[in-house]
């Protein structure tokens, strides 16, 4: 079919493998998530409080440093806390960063009836999910525990080896609360955006589930005296969950256990969600 | 090329089609049903169709874009079963779509994409390597006419230019099949006209086969080489136009003056039927005796031609008959 010839010919040559088609999904959905400059600059602008942070590991390893200002050794502790906060900040901007970008992703496929041209192919409807949720999944995994590690890493090699032996954990509980907290983020954003099909509207909804599932869960907890009402709040859930793995004694209302469980939930809901709307045709009954 | 008949099929599928074509069966079904909750929207379909071109006929709701969408792997048979090139639509669902090329009658485009990103795009979801798909979708969007267009974003398109969107997804991974639904809706006839000639062309290549649905009967006349009307979610009648267009060619209509039993006779003894009524006549010719005999014989014998019809059974009127039973 060439260009000059204008004449329609067959592919004969080699194909790519199966399993690799998710990544052509992912490759072509990160390129309209990054078309967008504020999108870009939010992006850009999620990596100061790491660097914040980086700053604040080497004034703690330079004790000299900080009696030369006047501070006492002891302002500045590196331990579970701080990496708990660390990650505190960074879920929340990694909530707002999956408020603007998720939706988008499968909006725009939705909105204009695409979604036939991609299952008339070789590629499933887990693989499509799976290639459109690894967008979010890396973006996420960018601001969240890969600094996470970073920052680790660099703490540990300026505390020494005893200190990093010590608190090796702190290592696994930052990815394992990141990817808790993305994998909820990343199913929540696109199941809104497969029911609403209206970005805007997916991503002013999925800030409104963090906000006023907050206040809901409050009022239900004063209305019925009781706690169940944490349970439709996704913040309360995830910083319960975040706790225990970070080890941090804070009394909550309900148990982490039980908190890990609602999260499985809710990511369970949502993949349902997903699966029932994204199809090639949707099947009126 | 043939329709088997099924228990309580529609008077169409008794017909038997010519065995003549030596090619693998494109699309074999075998008692196929599909149903949508409580409503059966097609209701055990039989058929084998091997032609390089088949039109899907049939009135809105016959169930016509369904078929095609269950040989997809859409939607999932309720009973019976199909095959496409061999292949189970149940279990070989990803190894049908690797060889077929879709055209979706309803809007299907990412508006924010480049066509040649979406094409490009398609291409390597169908397994194309990165740097073949580009150059394949540039093709592609150069053979259907969108050469100058193709770095806008499809959003900003005209619907016939979708149309030619559309059809360039289909083809850029050089598809052993191209099913294309209602293609040339929205089209202006100048772009109707083109896109049929393209649809031609292709199917004259041989590389590719053609399912071609539509409720247009000049599109599925002026393309395809065989015919399945459905009504109703059944197989209404099955025909293969080039036979029929062979057949038209044996029955002539005739206008004359000056007859008389010499002539008849005489074409009779050619081997041809012929009914006389008034200054008319109707012939069926036999094979090997052509409209010219009866010309040189008509001269032999002073009787004067008036007019002289091969006899038009058109599209139209095998979907009207099909229609009426």
């Amino acid at each position: 079919m060439a260009v000059y010839r204008r004449t329609y010919a067959a592919y004969e040559g080699t194909l790519s493998p199966a399993w690799s088609r998710w990544f052509v999904m992912f490759r072509y959905a990160r390129r309209i998530v990054f078309r967008s400059k504020f999108q870009t600059a939010l992006f850009v602008a999620c990596f100061f409080f790491p660097l914040l942070c980086l700053a604040l590991i080497y004034l703690a390893n330079n004790l000299a440093f900080l009696r030369q200002i006047g501070a006492p050794p002891q302002i500045l502790v590196i331990d579970n806390k701080f990496f708990f906060y660390y990650l505190n900040v960074q879920g929340v901007l990694a909530f707002v960063l999956t408020a603007f970008e998720g939706p988008g992703l499968i909006s725009s496929d939705l909105a204009n009836g695409a979604l036939p041209l991609y299952f008339c192919r070789p590629i499933s409807r887990a693989e499509y999910i799976f290639g459109k949720a690894s967008v979010l999944g890396i973006v996420l995994s960018e601001i969240t525990w890969v600094p996470g590690l970073v920052l680790f890493t660099v703490q540990a090699a300026l505390a020494g080896p005893i200190w990093a032996w010590e608190h090796l954990w702190i290592a696994g509980s930052l990815v394992v609360s990141s990817l808790i907290w993305i994998a909820i983020l990343s199913l929540l954003a696109m199941a809104l955006s497969a029911w609403v099909k209206w970005r805007i509207v997916a991503g002013a909804l999925l800030l409104a589930m963090l906000f006023f599932g907050a206040g809901f869960a409050q009022a239900i907890n004063a209305v019925l005296r009781t706690d169940s009402g944490h349970f439709i709040n996704l913040a309360y859930l995830m910083m319960t969950v975040g706790n225990s793995l970070f080890r941090i004694d804070i009394e909550r209302a309900i148990p982490a256990g039980e908190a890990g469980i609602a999260i499985l939930v809710y990511c369970a809901i949502c993949l349902w969600l997903l699966l029932k709307k994204v199809r090639a045709y949707e099947v009126v009954r | 090329m043939s329709t088997t008949a099924q228990p309580g099929a529609a008077r169409g599928e008794l017909e038997k089609a010519p065995q003549a074509a030596p090619r693998l069966p494109l699309v074999e079904l075998q008692g196929l049903s599909v149903r949508f909750g409580q409503r059966e929207i097609l209701h055990g379909l039989t058929a084998s169709l091997g032609g390089r071109a088949i039109g899907l006929l049939g009135p809105n709701g016959a169930g016509k874009s369904t078929l095609i969408n269950t040989l997809l792997g859409f939607y999932p048979p309720s009973a019976g079963s199909a095959r496409v090139f061999g292949c189970d639509i149940r279990t070989e669902k990803r190894k049908i779509r690797g060889q077929v090329g879709y055209m979706p009658e309803n809007d299907a485009f990412i508006s924010k994409m480049t066509a040649v990103s979406l094409v490009q795009m398609m291409g390597e979801l169908s397994g194309l390597p990165r740097e073949t798909a580009l150059e394949r979708a540039h093709e592609a969007l150069f053979y259907v006419g969108l050469a100058e267009a193709r770095y806008r974003e499809l959003g900003t398109y005209s619907l016939g230019m979708k149309q030619l969107a559309k059809l360039a997804q289909a083809i850029v991974h050089g598809p052993k099949l191209l099913i294309l639904d209602e293609p040339t809706n929205g089209l202006d006839p100048s772009a109707r006209q083109r896109m049929i000639r393209m649809i031609r062309e292709m199917r004259d290549s041989g590389q590719v086969r053609i399912l071609l649905c539509s409720h247009l009967l000049r599109d599925v006349e002026d393309t395809c080489d065989e015919v399945l009307i459905l009504k109703q979610g059944r197989i209404a009648h099955y025909s293969d136009l080039n036979e029929e267009r062979r057949a038209n060619r044996r029955f002539l209509e005739m206008e004359f003056y000056g007859v008389n039993g010499d002539f008849t006779e005489a074409i009779e003894k050619l081997g041809c039927e012929c009914a006389v009524r008034a200054n008319r006549m109707k012939i069926v010719l036999a094979d090997g005796v052509e409209s010219h005999d009866i010309f040189r014989l008509a001269a032999e014998r002073n009787v004067r031609i008036r007019k002289l019809n091969f006899r038009r059974d058109t599209l139209e009127d095998i979907f009207l008959k099909a229609m009426e039973n």
